[in-house]
């Protein structure tokens, strides 16, 4: 496919351009994450009282360990459907996504394609198992991903494969699991971007202003999970720099981020960060019990991008679900990159300088 | 003079201490940024696809449909739809659909365009003719009543009350005995 | 549905889907219920959450299977073997729940002599067979004695006439060696499947059946939901919460379609079509379907009313409401019949409201070239889909087979509303009634299928009044009030109120008293006076034509107050009380006496639903039983109707008010399940000597070639399935780009044994089928 790029709008904002290289420079020198100023402008959950959302989820999960048996009715209740006030009361939120109950339906895709009127991008049929989307990107927001695998799930019998007294069988599983942009805690887009386009909002996502954006691409190259694209032509609004927007615009009303509401098994799950972390971990462990022993979470909080607001449970290594084990932000590069500049530019300045004295 | 200078972004992040990734940078027409069913209206529905029976809101507004997203009180789907509820705002507003009546002749190549009251006049008449010519009252000595000459077969995303017209006319009004749905194919 | 109808005396799932949560095992087969009920399966996922364990049994390794605790790998079309063996499983192995099946099922009642089973001669064969008329005569088939209401018992299950022995009897060479040999599931794999839903079986713990089509389209679909019937009763899981069987329905109504159904051999209600010849009078047929005991002892109630509801004031018992207006059978009617009268040039005209038969329905090849065949063709639809252009771009007339300007019929294309451009009820998979606002009104031209028959009607009666002729009595007599909007579309509470019934004027309209709360203030669309207040269920209907009813079983959607249940909205608890309506009565879980021991007490705290509390019959679902009737009744005296039934005889539609194990009555194919071959089978049935089923009408001709078993030149079995991505014949998923850039195209997924590059081509007897490519997917299994 050709794709013809069109920049939409010319860089008029010059003066943020150059106020941000400027400072851009500095934090290189520096060293210093882009937090040297207050860049916390939602308040962090710790402060806040604990919310319930998994209250329904936690009753079911005591009730079993306790006796072993649920009663008729309980644990039924949906966790992602209520309305909320995160947005003002700038609660941190995340999605907690995760593939042991993830049936691979791709309502989340199309639910998302729906509600931000994201253009269909093809119809090509991959048959990379029963994917035909490909890969994240500009009219792409959400991905169902889907792996098979020459391993055993859990403690699942697949035909003879399980069974302990029967001969044994190579061993496969299918898994599904939606991925999306990470909206990471130190944003390799948000930090590239020289516009202003891209911003933090008040509930920790990242968001790109369609209106800002000049389709300069620097975003493009430094997501360190090649999620964020232009979008080609003939699409509508081709050349602008697209991505998951959170459902911004649905928060801001109080409302669930539409992937998360059309989930039929609940495989996304919206709502406070630290409530979703509490109950991935009581996830991971639940799972590891019952035979997942290579259950783990996806949430890299020891790299540069320190911690993802949409974060995974997954079954095996991150490579496989094409995530990077060790995500780093670009700008981490910064230093080194601007101290080598400098050298070479003052090797440069040496070298034309001693030309003239030499052959001057 | 001040004014300008303090508007300078370079100013305004020293100023205000922020680096210009955050709220200080949105546009005014991200502020003003709202879910565009807030003012919508809201009928409650039921969607169209499978047997499951889930819940949908149907935001609409001005007389035109904004989008249809699962209802969370229902007790069968909890506000989920799969992907094919999920794109019914789609089924309803896509560029393919039909919205004209058309009308293809004997031997003709082509449709034809024609009015809803001509075509609905025209399917009567053959009704009538149909049924006038083949409609058996005996047979064996035994009263029937019958049409078998006509059939219809219909598909089960009907609603209730329709079926219920269906069978009403067709069976109980014209006698017609060949009539099919989808549930038994 | 006969195969759930004959069973337990309703066609329709025992229990809603909700409820699944609370099943302690869950075991899906004949679906991929994850693909096809998506947002059903979320249930699948609680009860998983919960602890439940999941099995999945299915040719193919689908979406369901992957989230499966086990997965089962079937041949197709050998579930009979595979769950017969789970029935001898649990009889030989005395693991049945014994008390449930002594007191609620028919396992004690005595047969009687002369019949005689397969297992007789191991040929497949039941008694009364007759080889010409290719037919069974039921006769020897029934309980010892007269009738079903009051059969002979044997509770120690010991005589060796009784229905338990004879069960025990024919399921005997179902063992888990045959299953290896029928369906190729290991011994290992089977003893699995038992365990798990034996230990998730009994008084404290229950265990839910999932179907779909992989069942109900074989040449023995009710059969098979029949053995699946027996498993549930043996393990006593129907009528008890996180139990029962779920029927899962394609389409949003394809259980309303057949509650009113638009088939040609049952009335609303499942009140049967009357029939040429032997039910020429209102009394013959009333006689022919009125057993004595239990609900459809009131089929004369049932009936009349409908009779007033289709011919209103003209129906009088002087002209025997009606009777004679409707259309009597003289034959099968159903679809594949009268294709034949299609393909023949028999056939005038047809209807085609919303269906595809041109991709959906078996052999396109002849639903096309019989479209070429008719005389005029009437086609609703939003797009337009394969058969509004048969005579112009299809296979046929790409091939040759058909020309354009050859065809003579003409085609009529009306673009139809969509689901949010009209109001009505949709009733899904677990019987519920669910009522759709109009958003919008529809663009353009476009109408409801409602506006569609109402206008016709209109023109129709139009003609009918004019014309005088005898044969349009009934159009002349049909009771079409129904009022009207601005577009001239009838008024759909109007038509449901109609169904839910209504008392009938009385003569004298000086004494009317209050209108309040009747529909349409009882006028018709010309401001007659039309009907009296509505009926509350239908306890209330009689036989005497002071009621009318358009559905016996929907009654009670409206209340008297007229108040809309299919459109509540407020559910009060986990099965969704105050949310919609759920036929009969609003009862969510059905048979749920079952649900209490014969004493009336719940069979434990965790799975209690309905029990005996102080006089009345009270739970958290409405109790599928007289109210206030004592757990330990009896009819003295062979008393009628429901007084007729035992006090622990939770399956009220039947005569004797028991969960059928044998079917002495309904079923042409036998009395109790039987493994037979598909019909175009690649292998030779195992188990008896008769191959398929005896009674299978094969509609065999030309242009509609069968393979017979274990032909050779076909040896491979090619199944379809439904993608959660798309929606059946495709009208309403292959237009929309969001679901079409998801599966953009058709493929075939091969077992790697068989992956050669002929599997680009599949011809069968009828016709072949290309596919853009070979489907890698995932490693699938098929035998």
């Amino acid at each position: 496919m050709s794709r013809s790029w069109k920049v939409r709008r010319s860089p008029a904002t010059s003066f943020p351009v150059v106020c941000r290289a400027v400072l851009l420079f500095l934090i290189g020198l520096s060293n210093r994450r882009p937090n040297l100023v207050c860049r916390r402008i939602y308040t962090p959950n710790s402060h806040l009282p604990a919310h319930r959302m998994a209250e329904d989820f936690r009753a079911v999960t005591a009730r079993r360990a306790k006796c072993g048996e649920t009663m008729i009715g309980e644990g039924t209740q949906s966790t992602n459907q209520r309305r909320h006030n995160y947005v003002q009361e700038n609660v941190e939120v995340g999605f907690f996504t995760g593939p042991t109950v993830c049936i691979g339906c791709k309502a989340c895709e199309v639910a998302c394609k729906e509600w931000n009127e994201v253009p269909d991008d093809g119809f090509t049929w991959i048959g990379n198992s029963y994917d035909n989307t490909g890969r994240l990107g500009a009219s792409t927001w959400r991905h169902v991903l889907f792996l098979e695998q020459d391993c055993q799930k859990g403690n699942q019998i697949t035909g003879l494969m399980g069974l302990s007294d029967a001969q044994s069988e190579d061993p496969f599983r299918w898994i599904f699991l939606s991925d999306v942009c990470k909206h990471c805690e130190e944003a390799g887009c948000l930090e590239a971007c020289p516009t202003g386009s891209i911003v933090r909002t008040e509930v920790g996502s990242v968001f790109v202003q369609n209106d800002v954006c000049n389709g300069c691409g620097y975003c493009v190259v430094s997501c360190p999970f090649g999620v964020i694209d232009r979008r080609p032509q003939p699409l509508p609004d081709a050349g602008g720099a697209f991505k998951c927007t959170f459902c911004y615009d649905r928060q801001k009303s109080g409302l669930v981020p539409a992937c998360a509401k059309v989930c039929p098994t609940e495989s996304i799950v919206f709502g406070r960060l630290d409530d979703l972390r509490a109950r991935a971990s009581q996830r991971v462990e639940q799972l590891k019990q019952s035979g997942y022993e290579d259950a783990q979470l996806y949430d890299p909080q020891e790299t540069s991008v320190r911690g993802i607001h949409a974060f995974f449970l997954i079954l095996g290594e991150p490579e496989a679900y094409g995530l990077p084990p060790k995500p780093q932000v670009p700008t981490i590069y910064l230093k080194s990159a601007w101290t080598s500049a400098l050298l070479t530019s003052i090797a440069a300045l040496i070298a034309v300088l001693g030309a003239f004295l030499f052959f001057g | 003079m001040f004014s300008l200078i303090s508007k300078w972004p370079l100013v305004r992040q020293i100023r205000e201490q922020k680096d210009g990734t955050g709220l200080e940078s949105m546009s005014d027409k991200t502020r003003a940024m709202h879910a565009r069913i807030d003012d919508a209206q809201v009928a409650r529905s039921i969607c169209p696809y499978c047997g499951v029976g889930c819940g949908q809101l149907i935001y609409h507004k001005d007389g035109k449909l904004i989008s249809i997203e699962g209802d969370p009180e229902s007790p069968i789907s909890q506000g989920n739809l799969c992907p094919k509820g999920a794109a019914s705002y789609q089924l309803l507003t896509h560029s393919r659909r039909e919205l004209k009546v058309k009308y293809r002749a004997p031997r003709a190549t082509q449709w034809t365009e024609m009015s809803l009251d001509r075509a609905m006049d025209m399917v009567a008449e053959r009704v009538w003719e149909s049924r006038k010519r083949t409609f058996i009252t005996q047979e064996n000595g035994s009263t029937i009543n019958h049409t078998t000459a006509i059939c219809h077969l219909g598909g089960a995303t009907l609603d209730n009350e329709e079926n219920y017209l269906i069978k009403k006319l067709f069976t109980g009004g014209l006698g017609m005995v060949c009539v099919s749905n989808q549930a038994r194919i | 549905m006969p195969g759930l109808g004959t069973s337990f005396g309703r066609g329709g799932a025992t229990t809603a889907q909700q409820d699944l949560a609370n099943a302690d095992c869950i075991l899906i087969e004949g679906s991929s219920m994850a693909e096809a009920h998506p947002v059903g399966f979320r249930w699948v996922m609680k009860a998983k959450e919960r602890g439940a364990t999941i099995i999945h049994v299915d040719p193919r390794f689908s979406r369901t299977s992957a989230l499966a605790d086990i997965w089962i790998p079937i041949r197709a079309g050998s579930d009979i073997a595979f769950l017969g063996a789970l029935v001898r499983h649990i009889i030989e192995n005395e693991l049945f729940f014994r008390e449930y099946v002594v007191h609620y099922t028919n396992a004690s009642c005595i047969l009687r002599d002369d019949y005689g089973d397969p297992e007789d001669r191991a040929d497949g064969y039941f008694s009364g067979w007759n080889e010409d008329a290719r037919n069974y005569s039921m006769q020897s088939w029934q309980y010892k004695g007269e009738g079903l209401s009051f059969p002979e018992r044997d509770l120690t299950l010991q005589d060796s006439q009784c229905v338990f022995q004879k069960l025990k009897r024919h399921f005997a060479r179902y063992t888990p060696e045959m299953v290896e040999k029928v369906c190729g599931i290991s011994p290992a794999l089977f003893y699995k499947v038992a365990d798990t839903l034996v230990k998730a079986s009994g008084p404290d713990k229950t265990a839910a059946i999932c179907y779909a089509v992989g069942w109900t389209q074989h040449s023995k679909g009710v059969q098979i939901i029949r053995t699946a019937s027996i498993l549930q009763l043996l393990l006593g899981n129907i009528g008890r919460p996180g139990g029962g069987i779920l029927a899962l329905r394609g389409h949003a109504s394809i259980q309303g379609s057949t509650d009113i159904p638009t088939l040609y051999d049952i009335l609303p209600g499942y009140l049967p079509m009357p029939r040429g010849g032997e039910e020429e009078t209102l009394q013959q047929y009333l006689d022919a379907h009125t057993p004595k005991t239990g609900l459809w002892s009131n089929t004369p109630s049932y009936f009349i009313s409908l009779l007033k509801a289709y011919y209103g004031k003209h129906a009088t018992a002087e002209n025997n409401f009606g009777y004679n207006w409707l259309p009597k059978l003289t034959a099968d009617h159903s679809f594949f019949e009268y294709l034949y009268d299609m393909a023949d040039g028999k056939m005038e005209g047809m209807f085609l409201i919303g269906q595809n038969s041109a991709v959906g329905a078996p052999n396109s090849r002849l639903q096309r070239k019989s479209m070429a065949k008719l005389k005029w063709f009437v086609i609703r639809d939003m797009v337009e889909t394969e058969p509004a252009r048969f005579w112009r771009d299809s296979a046929e007339i790409e091939r040759g087979e058909l020309k354009t300007e050859e065809i003579e019929t003409e085609v009529f294309f009306f673009p139809a509303a969509g689901h949010a451009e009209k109001e009505g009820a949709f009733t899904n998979t677990q019987r519920l009634l669910q009522w759709r606002e109009k958003a919008v009104d529809p663009p353009g031209d476009c109408r409801s299928d409602a506006w569609f028959i109402h206008q016709l009607a209109l023109r129709l009666i139009g003609k009918a009044r004019a014309a005088r002729d005898p044969i349009d009595e009934p159009l002349r007599a049909l009771d079409w009030w129904y009022p009207e909007d601005r577009f001239g579309e009838p008024k759909m509470e109007a038509v449901l109120a109609e169904i839910n019934g209504w008392k009938t004027p009385v003569a004298a309209a000086t004494d009317r008293g209050s209108i309040e709360g009747v529909l349409f203030g009882g006028v018709d669309r010309e401001g007659n006076h039309h009907h009296e207040a509505q009926i509350d269920g239908y306890e209330e209907l009689k036989n005497d034509g002071s009621t009318a009813c358009g559905c016996w079983i929907y009654s009670g959607v409206f209340s008297r107050d007229g108040v809309n249940k299919a459109n509540s909205r407020k559910s009060r608890d986990y099965l969704g009380h105050g949310w919609g309506f759920s036929w009969p009565s609003d009862r969510r879980i059905i048979y749920n006496r079952a649900s209490a021991r014969p004493g009336g007490e719940p069979w434990s705290e965790r799975k209690k639903l309905v029990w005996w509390d102080s006089g009345n019959w009270t739970g958290i679902d409405v109790p599928d039983f007289k109210k206030d009737k004592p757990p330990d009744y009896e009819p003295q005296n062979q008393e009628r109707g429901l007084d007729g039934q035992r006090g622990d005889a939770p399956f009220i539609l039947h005569e004797d008010g028991l969960g059928w194990l044998y079917v002495p009555k309904g079923l042409q194919d036998g009395p109790m399940p039987t493994h037979y071959e598909p019909l175009e089978s690649p292998v030779h049935n195992a188990l008896y000597s008769r191959d398929t089923n005896p009674v299978v009408n094969w509609f065999t001709r030309a242009e509609n070639r069968f393979a017979p078993p274990g032909d050779p030149r076909f040896p491979f079995v090619l199944t379809t399935y439904r993608l959660t991505e798309h929606h059946t014949g495709g009208g309403m998923s292959r237009f929309l780009s969001h679901l079409s850039e998801l599966q953009p195209e058709m493929f075939v997924e091969v077992s790697p044994e068989l992956d050669e590059p002929e599997w680009q081509n599949h011809p069968s007897s009828r016709g072949s089928v290309s596919f853009w490519r070979s489907g890698p997917v995932t490693r699938q299994c098929c035998q």
